[in-house]
């Protein structure tokens, strides 16, 4: 028995990848989630992050800034409005959202939600600039 | 009857239409690829989001305390409806079929002695509807000057809806679009997406408890607003490809008919020419017969 699962993720705009995976760690609300085949029926939120795949064919990165999980019957589906291959980020890009991020986070009537995911999304950016 | 004059300078006018609409209906075909790429490509994330909202709905145990975006602020006297329409017209039917579709809403709406309140969206619905409904219309928007339309102005939108529902502007809320089947057909669509319309003829798989983390409630809380600007985005995507269809469809008609046209007139151009000729000559004849 393949120890695989299919694997969707989907933005707005187009689905980024379909594929059978082995492994996927997501970036949960909660804390990061590692999702093996047969996991149980799941629903869940996304904080700024990585979606880590790993597949027969290697592994791959994915940056986000949102999205819904969902996991049933050995499907996964994450929509994210803003799903991007890391290989696929510029420099620029990483920068100007760095720079936007600490300039929200900097705001005095920001909330304790928005703080923490900003200072995910700040976190997250930073180790991709390494 | 029109001189020979007259019947050429109308052939040469009725070409240069005929030139303008060709190119009209080339830029649409060439735009409708992309759009309706698009479009289908958008396709899955609306319907998987409602569908992860609706498995959510089932799995709701307290329903009296569930979001007001899911259930309703249990009241139904105030309708708001978004008409989602495009910027420029040439475009057969697109137009008028949506405002034709909302208009009728609004009659429904108007005569069982509810509220009504309109957002336009794009500047062609505004036109068709201002004379009748003008004084309804709270809010309009236009994105003619974006280049092209992503999620970012759907989230704009849907943001104006929450804005509206959370200072309880509103009990119910109803979008308006085209549905792009294909090329030729394009279907006006009447959505309700406040509050969410439950299907109650699909089978409930009973099998699906799920793990919720966070708990349902916040769950939904964070997704219904999430939800509509998703709904708003997919019929910007949907209304997109019907508009180009539609004006494609439309400018192959037209320049099909300036090409009738321009025979007619040509025949109509042969025979008067013709006809001047042969009365010149009876004349001649006429006039060298007399000598």
């Amino acid at each position: 028995m393949s120890e695989n699962f299919n694997l969707e993720i989907i933005s707005p705009e187009q689905t980024i990848i379909k594929t059978e995976a082995r492994q996927v760690t997501i970036p949960s609300f909660e804390g990061l989630m590692g999702i093996l085949k047969d996991h149980i029926s799941l629903v869940t939120f996304l904080r700024p992050g990585f979606v880590e795949t790993q597949t027969d064919k290697g592994s791959d990165k994915f940056f986000v800034e949102d999205g819904i999980v969902e996991f049933n019957n050995n499907y996964l589906l994450i929509l994210s409005s803003s799903a991007v291959n890391v290989k696929n980020l510029s420099k620029n890009q990483i920068d100007k959202m760095i720079h936007d991020s600490t300039e929200t986070l900097s705001k005095k009537d920001i909330k304790d939600k928005e703080k923490y995911i900003l200072s995910y999304k700040l976190d997250t950016l930073k180790e991709i600039k390494q | 009857m029109p001189s020979l004059d007259d019947l050429k300078k109308r052939i040469k006018s009725v070409k240069s239409t005929q030139k303008i609409t060709k190119a009209m209906k080339m830029v649409a075909a060439a735009k409708l690829k992309k759009a309706q790429e698009s479009a289908e490509r958008g396709r899955p994330y609306s319907e998987k989001m409602q569908n992860i909202i609706l498995n959510l709905t089932k799995s709701v145990s307290d329903a009296e305390n569930a979001p007001k975006l899911l259930i309703g602020t249990g009241k139904e006297k105030t309708y708001l409806c978004i008409v989602m329409t495009a910027d420029r017209g040439l475009c057969g039917g697109f137009n008028s079929n949506i405002c034709k579709l909302a208009k009728n809403y609004f009659k429904d709406i108007l005569s069982q002695g509810k509220e009504l309140k309109i957002i336009t969206v794009g500047s062609k619905g505004l036109d068709q509807l201002k004379r009748e409904y003008g004084k309804f219309v709270v809010e309009k928007i236009s994105f003619k000057d974006r280049k092209k339309i992503t999620f970012k102005e759907a989230e704009e939108v849907g943001k104006l809806i929450l804005k509206l529902f959370e200072k309880e502007e509103f009990d119910k809320c109803v979008l308006f679009f085209n549905n792009f089947k294909n090329v030729i057909t394009q279907i006006p669509q009447a959505q309700q997406i406040i509050p969410v319309e439950k299907k109650e003829n699909e089978k409930i798989d009973e099998e699906k408890s799920y793990e919720f983390e966070p708990e349902e409630d916040e769950i939904l809380e964070d997704l219904l607003p999430k939800n509509i600007s998703t709904q708003v985005f997919k019929a910007f995507l949907e209304n997109a490809a019907s508009e180009q269809g539609s004006r494609m469809t439309a400018m192959d008609n037209a320049t099909r008919n300036a090409g009738d046209l321009v025979d007619k007139l040509t025949i109509n151009y042969n025979r008067s020419r013709q006809a001047s000729i042969t009365k010149e000559l009876i004349e001649i004849i006429s006039g060298a017969e007399s000598l």
